[in-house]
C-alpha cells in the first residue's frame, strides 16, 4: 500500500518536472519559431490573430530587408567589422597572452594587474569619452587639412572592439598557457628553434581548442554590440543591430512588419547557425576523445 | 557550449575566468596566473633578443589597451568635475557641482529606484528559476537532457536588439502573442493589456525579458558545478532517507556556494549594464521616464541634452554603486558560507 502511494507521488513529481521544463523551452523556442514564420507572411497577414500560419511563402520580405532596409549593406559591414576585429583581436591578444603568462620581465606584474582591472570596466561607461576623444582627433586632422578619420570608420570601430575585448581575451588565454607543460619550449629551444618560431609553431597550434572558444565568445559579442557602433557610426554605414533598430522604429510608424521580421532572421540567423555547428563540432569531439580512450 | 562534464572545455575555461575573477575580488591575488621566472645560462645569452621578443609580443596589447580602455576610465572622472556643452570648448571647472545637482535630480532618482527594482527581481528570479532547472536537469534522468540544455542556452546568442523585437511583438497591445493567449481566459473582447505602455506594468515585462535572456546561461554555469559533486554523497543521503529538497539545500547548493556566490557578484554588474541595454532597444526609457535606468539616463545627458560633464558625473555614481552593491552581496554571502 505504502509503496504504491510513493510511486504515483513519484509519477507526479516527474510530470510536474517535465511541465516545468516543456513550459521553459516552449517559452524560447515559439517566440524564435514564430519570428522565422513571420519573417514569410505578408504584410496583410499580420492584422487579427497573430498565431495563424503563413499563407505562402513571401519572399519579398527578404529582399525588402536587404534592399530598401539596406540590411544586405549593413550585413556586409557587420561581417566586415566583426571578421577585422577578431583578426586584429588574436594578433595582438595571443602574443601578449603567451608571453605575460610564461615570462616575467620587469612590469610583467604591473602589466598583469592591468588587465586583470580591464575585466571590470563597462564598456558602456567608457563609450562617451571613446566617443569624444574621436571627435577631437576629427577637428586636429580638419585643422591640418585632412578629412576625418575616427568617427564612421569600420576599422576604428573593429579596433575598438578589439580592445576593449583585449582583457577578457589575455585572461582566458594566457589561463591556458600557463598549463602547457615547459619541456616542448625546451625541447624546441635546444632544437635550435627562435622566441618568435617556437611560439608561432609549438605554443600556438596548442592552444587551438582556446583560441577557438575566443572566436567563439568574441563573435558573438561584436556580433551582436550595438551601443559602440551606434555612437561611433553617425551615418550610413551601420552594423546589423543598429540596422535593426532603425527598423524597428520605422515599423511603428509605417508598419513594415515582413520587412522588421525577415531583418530580424537575418540577423539571427548567422548566431544561430554557429551555435548549432558548434554542439555538433562538440559532440564529434567528444567520440574521437572516446576512441583515443 | 555544453557542460563540463560533455567535455568541453569551453565551460571549463569560462568557469575557471569567472571564479579566478572572483578570488581577486576577495582581494587575494592572481597566483598562479604568472609563471615562474626563467633560470638558466641560455637565457642570460640571448637577454637581449628575449627583451625584444617581450617588447613586441606585449607592446601593442598596452598601448591598445591604454588608449582605448584606460585613459578613457580616467576622462569620466575627469570629465565629471567639469561642466561640458559638448562641441564647443567652453570646459568650466565645477569642483563637485554635477554631484549636487544629481542629489536633486529627481529624474536620476526615478532611474535609480528603476535600476534598484530591476536588479532585485531579475536576480532573485534567475538565480532560483537556473538553479532549479539545473538541479532538475542534472540530477534526475530525463528524456531529451541535450535538447532543453541546447534550447534553454539559445537566448544567450541573440543580440539584445533581437530580443527586444521579439519582445516587442510578444508585447504586441494589438496583436501581441501574450494577449492573444491571455485572451482565451478572459475574452477577447476586453480592452487589451498594455505591457509596454502602462507605466506600473513596463517594468515588470522589462524584467521578464531580462530572465528570459539569463537563465540559460546561468543553468548552463550551473550545471557544470553541479557535474563536480561526487554521487556517493547522494547516494548516501538518500540512504539516509533525504529527499530531493533536502539533498539540494544540504549538499547541491553548499557545494556550489563559491559559483553562486561568484556569479552572484557579476551578476549585480552586468544587470546594470543589460538593464541599459533592454531600455535602450526595447522602451527608449518610456513611457514618459517609467524605465529610465541608470546608464540610459547617463546616455541621455549625454547625448541627447549634450551635458557631458552632467553625464559622466552620472557615470562615476553608477560606477561607485555598482562595486558597492557587488561588495555588500559578496559580503552577505560569505557570512553565509561560514554557516555551512
Amino acid at each position: 500500500m505504502k509503496k504504491k502511494k510513493e510511486m504515483s507521488l513519484e509519477t507526479l513529481y516527474r510530470i510536474f518536472i517535465y511541465v516545468a521544463l516543456l513550459t521553459l523551452a516552449v517559452s524560447i523556442v515559439v517566440p524564435v519559431g514564430w519570428v522565422f514564420l513571420a519573417s514569410i507572411k505578408e504584410n496583410s497577414e499580420f492584422y487579427g490573430n497573430p498565431w495563424t500560419m503563413p499563407k505562402g511563402f513571401y519572399f519579398q520580405n527578404f529582399v525588402d530587408a536587404f534592399q530598401k532596409a539596406k540590411m544586405g549593406e549593413y550585413f556586409l559591414n557587420s561581417v566586415l567589422v566583426t571578421a577585422l576585429a577578431l583578426i586584429l583581436l588574436l594578433v595582438v591578444a595571443l602574443p601578449a597572452a603567451y608571453v605575460l603568462a610564461r615570462y616575467r620581465f620587469r612590469g610583467s606584474r604591473l602589466i598583469n594587474t592591468m588587465f586583470m582591472g580591464g575585466l571590470f570596466i563597462n564598456v558602456n561607461y567608457i563609450v562617451v569619452p571613446i566617443f569624444l576623444m574621436f571627435v577631437d582627433a576629427d577637428k586636429f586632422l580638419k585643422k591640418a587639412g585632412m578629412g576625418s578619420f575616427f568617427l564612421n570608420n569600420l576599422f576604428v570601430v573593429a579596433l575598438v572592439y578589439a580592445s576593449t575585448a583585449l582583457p577578457f581575451t589575455i585572461y582566458l588565454l594566457s589561463g591556458f598557457f600557463a598549463t602547457i607543460p615547459r619541456d616542448y619550449e625546451e625541447a624546441a629551444y635546444v632544437d635550435g628553434s627562435g622566441y618568435f618560431r617556437t611560439m608561432v609553431r609549438v605554443m600556438m597550434p596548442m592552444a587551438l581548442p582556446s583560441i577557438i572558444t575566443v572566436i567563439l565568445f568574441n563573435f558573438l559579442s561584436f556580433w551582436n554590440e550595438y551601443i559602440i557602433s551606434m555612437t561611433l557610426l553617425t551615418k550610413d554605414a551601420k552594423t546589423l543591430p543598429v540596422g535593426l533598430m532603425q527598423l524597428m522604429q520605422a515599423q511603428k510608424a509605417a508598419a513594415n512588419y515582413g520587412q522588421l521580421y525577415a531583418g530580424l532572421v537575418i540577423v539571427m540567423l548567422p548566431t544561430l547557425i554557429l551555435y548549432i555547428m558548434v554542439q555538433k563540432k562538440l559532440t564529434q569531439g567528444m567520440s574521437l576523445g572516446g576512441l583515443k580512450g | 557550449m555544453t557542460e563540463r562534464s560533455e567535455g568541453s572545455r569551453l565551460w571549463s575555461v569560462f568557469l575557471t575566468v569567472k571564479s579566478a575573477v572572483g578570488r581577486t575580488w576577495n582581494g587575494k591575488d592572481a597566483a598562479g596566473w604568472i609563471h615562474q621566472p626563467e633560470t638558466g645560462g641560455t637565457e642570460l645569452k640571448r637577454g637581449r633578443a628575449r627583451s625584444v621578443f617581450i617588447g613586441v609580443c606585449v607592446a601593442p596589447a598596452v598601448i591598445l589597451f591604454i588608449i582605448f580602455m584606460l585613459i578613457p576610465t580616467f576622462n569620466v572622472f575627469k570629465m565629471s568635475l567639469y561642466k561640458w556643452g559638448g562641441y564647443s570648448n567652453n570646459k568650466e571647472f565645477v569642483g563637485l557641482n554635477n554631484f549636487k545637482i544629481l542629489m536633486e535630480d529627481m529624474n536620476f532618482f526615478r532611474s535609480f529606484q528603476n535600476t534598484v527594482l530591476l536588479i532585485t527581481f531579475v536576480t532573485i528570479v534567475t538565480m532560483a528559476l537556473a538553479l532549479i532547472f539545473a538541479a532538475l536537469l542534472s540530477r534526475e534522468k530525463i528524456r531529451g537532457q541535450n535538447f532543453f540544455r541546447i534550447v534553454f542556452y539559445i537566448p544567450n546568442i541573440l543580440s539584445v536588439v533581437v530580443i527586444s523585437a521579439i519582445f516587442s511583438a510578444i508585447y504586441d497591445p494589438n496583436n501581441g502573442l501574450l494577449n492573444s493567449v491571455i485572451g482565451i481566459f478572459r475574452g477577447s473582447d476586453k480592452t487589451p493589456i498594455l505591457w509596454l505602455g502602462d507605466q506600473k506594468l513596463v517594468i515588470y515585462s522589462l524584467v521578464i525579458a531580462m530572465i528570459w535572456q539569463a537563465i540559460g546561461y546561468y543553468m548552463v554555469m550551473y550545471m557544470a558545478s553541479m557535474a563536480a559533486v561526487p554521487e556517493s554523497l547522494y547516494e548516501s543521503a538518500s540512504l539516509e532517507g533525504a529527499g530531493r529538497i533536502r539533498q539540494f539545500f544540504s549538499i547541491t547548493l553548499p557545494l556550489i556556494w563559491v559559483n553562486v556566490r561568484t556569479t552572484l557578484t557579476f551578476f549585480v554588474i552586468s544587470s546594470i549594464n543589460l538593464s541599459f541595454l533592454f531600455v535602450k532597444s526595447l522602451t527608449s526609457g518610456g513611457p514618459d521616464g517609467s524605465t529610465e535606468v541608470f546608464l540610459s539616463y547617463m546616455y541621455k545627458q549625454a547625448y541627447t541634452n549634450s551635458s557631458y560633464g552632467y553625464g559622466m558625473a552620472i557615470g562615476v555614481v553608477v560606477f561607485l554603486f555598482s562595486f558597492g552593491l557587488s561588495a555588500v552581496v559578496n559580503f552577505v554571502t560569505k557570512r553565509e558560507i561560514l554557516e555551512y
